[in-house]
């Protein structure tokens, strides 16, 4: 790493100092202290919730800090807002994208530029849009209507807006979280370009993986504190996840342990054409009590149409699908869920929680027993769940939206297996870790194979092909709305899944 | 069927839109910005009681209509401070400005009541042009008013779409946490354009009572041209250009029972109507109930909903 030493000091493009800060009930920041040297990739890595996203905003101007102090180049400055960050050439890019879905590219990107001219000649903001997309290797063009965009777009956007700005000091929160694979190596190359024109980037993750490739150094933070900070070369996965969880972690392959019984759910030659394109072709497939099969492949094969079929929210244009022997589609979801059904979709805090109701809510509200809830009984049951999975909330009350990925993702999967009752043993979970951390990865596993080893017949549909291979005692891969594939989980040879993913089998 | 009749009834038409465009750019301007006002219909009646005893007072025309834009201005005020400021519910603001709207200028204007009017806008001879044969007088032969809202419409629509407030009031009405992290304020805009609307609805009101109507009358001035006005933005999706068309479409629809009624012809009643302005106001309604229907129409997507920054 090079040092910029200037009068004997190391010069910091910028610094936080002792930084506190806290939320109601949360001690979000605790005395951190960070530095970013001009030019280089600092990664920040905590789990959901360490205080990463915190530092960030009170770095971009967005929070002020209730102590401590931010240092521009060695200069304390005291930021009021993040118009006032830009002006000190700091910006954020948020995990949530602040984009005007019915603009164009090249709107959004100026929007806020003040200096502007009154009028504005279309063509020529699309010009400028443009070459400061090329120079950092950002293909985009500006003329789309942002609401079109992939989330890899839109984060380009976002970025474009950024340095278009005259953003020096790029700040990224969890930038990957939304990214395909291929896109997140586009968005790497982008930082490197970044960093080469002598721009300084923070990129805050969760993911171990991805940050040992892009950093120059790795800054860990847990519950508030930064637990450690390890230059490229000295930085393993290993060293990172402890001081990231302060713990082992275990994510090796997770079998079944009971013998598996009888079947629970089966799909006999399940098809769906829709539109006149044929989604679904041809799917039979079957899971007994006690096991968990797994849906492998590459996103937009068909997952969600699957997903949707089983859980009753689409009727499937041919075949059957019985549940506990019974035929269920197209009987709509209610009567699917009194077959026995749970479901965890892909989209937690959308299709799969009620956000603004509270956890102790939406435990009990897929109940259908009686016309009165009895809030005393469900309050101590809320609580005890909290307590068994670990549910990191201020309150049993608390809004489920204002949970991180990882609890909120909990909340759903105890009420789908626990709550639910006996009577539901069909389980069908989507995409079930995206987005989470190391310590909440390994959290769902476990009440996966939990519900599982009670007898649960599990369908994991998931986009993310360890997580498959980690639990699944069967495995099928989906191309194209069709099983091309179907291999025992102990069997599996890991080049031939990848080969049936990509349709080459 | 006499011929001039019908020139006349689009003449009319003409005319009367220029109420209606006046009222539903502001009613645009305001909403483009995220909020809903839906005191149209009362500051129309406060601006055209305002102009008319105003006029009697000083048969001053400027100075009344002047005076009827003030008073729009300081009912969008009130208007903007307690949804903006206070974040009180938009719909639940609007209803109450027309209720007050109503009240006072029926208690304001009863010494007038059935009173002709003072002073009177008059229409324009534009030489040659308003001579062409049914072109000129059906275009030609209103008053500067008339010309200046078109040219309006097209400063609005050019305001809107090319310029740096512009683009700012837009991104307001659909993402007004985007505009909030870019360091500008959402209350600033949308006091601005709140005020700016009830500005240009207070002139729709004053011009409507000098140049049409011709005694005040509280419960017949207006006659729910504000409602009308209102479903007119949904119309014309938002954008001013296409209310001009919206407008004289519904200044025609407006005109036309009474061009029959005075041919003898019967088909179409006045009383349907007079019903218009009721079923504008539930399309309003309908339309803008739903988030669903909000998408479809085109709406600014946070139209009515209260700005607080979320610090999430
Ligand atoms: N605006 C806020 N209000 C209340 N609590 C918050 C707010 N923002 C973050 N927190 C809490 O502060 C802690 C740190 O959050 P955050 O910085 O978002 O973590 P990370 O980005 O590392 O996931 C969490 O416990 C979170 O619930
Ligand atoms: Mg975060």
């Amino acid at each position: 790493m090079g040092s910029h030493r200037l009068g004997g000091a190391t010069l910091f493009a910028l610094s936080a100092r002792q930084v506190t800060k806290r939320f109601p009930g949360v001690l979000a920041n605790d005395r951190v202290d960070f530095d970013l040297l001009p030019g280089e990739v600092h990664t920040l890595l905590g789990e959901n919730g360490a205080g990463k996203s915190t530092l960030a905003s009170v770095l971009c101007g967005l929070y002020k800090p209730d102590e401590g102090a931010v240092l521009r180049n060695g200069t304390q400055v005291r930021l009021t807002s993040p118009r006032h960050g830009l002006q000190n050439g700091i910006a954020m890019v948020h995990q949530h994208f602040r984009l005007v879905d019915r603009f164009t590219i090249a709107e959004n990107v100026v929007l806020g530029h003040r200096n502007l001219p009154f009028r504005l000649r279309a063509n020529d903001l699309e010009d400028q849009v443009a070459q400061v997309a090329e120079r950092f290797g950002l293909p985009l063009d500006p003329r789309v209507t942002v609401g079109e965009l992939s989330a890899g777009q839109r984060q380009r956007v976002e970025i474009v807006k950024a340095l278009y700005q005259g953003a020096e000091i790029l700040l990224l929160d969890e930038p990957t979280a939304l990214l395909a694979p291929p896109e997140v190596e586009k968005l790497f190359e982008t930082v490197r370009a970044m960093t080469q024109a002598g721009k300084s980037v923070v990129f805050v993750s969760h993911k171990l993986g991805e940050v040992v490739d892009i950093s120059d150094r790795v800054t860990v933070m847990r519950d508030g504190r930064v637990t450690g900070s390890v230059a490229r070369g000295e930085a393993d996965t290993r060293k990172l996840a402890e001081l990231m969880v302060g713990r082992d972690i275990d994510l090796s392959p997770r079998r079944s342990r009971v013998a598996a019984q009888e079947t629970l759910l089966q799909l006999d030659k399940v098809g769906l054409t829709k539109d006149g394109i044929e989604r679904i072709a041809n799917i039979s497939l079957s899971v007994r009590a006690g096991e968990i099969v797994g849906i492998a492949g590459v996103s937009g094969n068909g997952q969600r149409e699957l997903a949707e079929i089983v859980a009753g929210l689409q009727a499937p244009t041919s075949g059957e699908i019985l549940i506990n022997g019974a035929r269920v589609n197209g009987i709509g979801t209610r009567k699917v869920r009194e077959a026995g059904l749970a479901y965890v979709p892909e989209d937690r805090l959308g299709t799969g929680l009620a956000p603004s109701l509270s956890i102790v809510d939406n435990l009990v509200l897929t109940r259908d027993r009686g016309f009165l809830v009895d809030r005393k009984s469900a309050l101590v049951e809320a609580e005890a769940f909290i307590k068994q999975l670990e549910i990191k909330t201020p309150h049993a009350h608390t809004a489920t939206r204002k949970l991180s990925g990882g609890n909120s993702q909990k909340v759903l999967l105890a009420r789908e297996i626990f709550a639910a009752g006996d009577n539901s043993r069909v389980l069908v979970v989507c995409s079930p870790t995206r987005g989470l951390d190391v310590g909440a990865v390994e959290a769902v596993h476990k009440l996966l194979d939990e519900a599982r080893s009670s007898g649960k017949a599990v369908l994991l549909i998931s986009e993310d092909l360890d997580e498959v291979l980690t639990l699944a005692d069967k495995v099928l891969v989906l191309y194209r709305g069709s099983v091309v594939h179907e291999v025992a989980g102990h069997e599996v040879d890991v080049e031939a899944v990848g080969l049936a993913m990509a349709g080459l089998s | 069927m006499n011929s001039n009749v019908w020139i006349l009834t689009f003449a009319d038409a003409i005319s009367i839109a220029t109420t209606l465009i006046l009222a539903t750019i502001g009613a645009i301007l305001t909403e483009r910005s995220g909020v809903i006002n839906l005191g149209v219909e009362g500051i129309l009646l406060m601006g055209a009681v305002t102009a008319f005893l105003v006029g009697d007072g000083t048969h001053n025309l400027w100075l009344a209509l002047f005076m009827s834009v003030l008073v729009g201005v300081a009912m969008a005020t009130v208007h903007a401070i307690l949804t903006i400021t206070l974040r009180a519910n938009q719909i639940v603001a609007g209803l109450a400005l027309v209720i007050f709207g109503t009240g006072l200028s029926q208690y304001i204007g009863k010494p007038v009541e059935g009173k002709s009017r003072p002073v009177t806008i008059e229409p324009m001879h534009l030489g040659k042009l308003s001579d062409i044969p049914v072109v000129g007088p059906i275009l030609f032969g209103h008053d500067i008013f008339t010309y200046l809202t078109w040219a309006g419409a097209l400063v609005c629509s050019l305001y809107l779409n090319r310029t740096r407030p512009g683009l700012v009031l837009r991104a307001t009405g659909d993402a007004p946490a985007t505009v909030d992290a870019q360091g500008v304020s959402v209350a600033m805009v949308r006091f601005v354009h709140t005020i700016l609307g009830g500005a240009l609805m207070g002139l729709a009101g004053g011009w409507f009572m000098l140049a049409r109507g011709t005694a005040w009358s509280q419960a017949a001035t207006t006659n729910g041209i504000g409602w009308i006005a209102l479903s007119l933005v949904v119309f014309a999706a938002w954008r001013p250009l296409r209310a001009i068309a919206g407008a004289v479409l519904f200044g025609f629809t407006l005109q036309v029972p009474y061009t029959l009624q005075g041919q003898q012809i019967n088909i179409l009643p006045p009383e349907i109507v007079q019903m218009l302005p009721f079923v504008a106001t539930l399309f309003v309604l309908v339309a803008l109930s739903t988030p669903r229907a909000r998408k479809l129409l085109g709406a600014p997507k946070m139209l009515g909903q209260p700005f607080v920054r979320d610090e999430r």
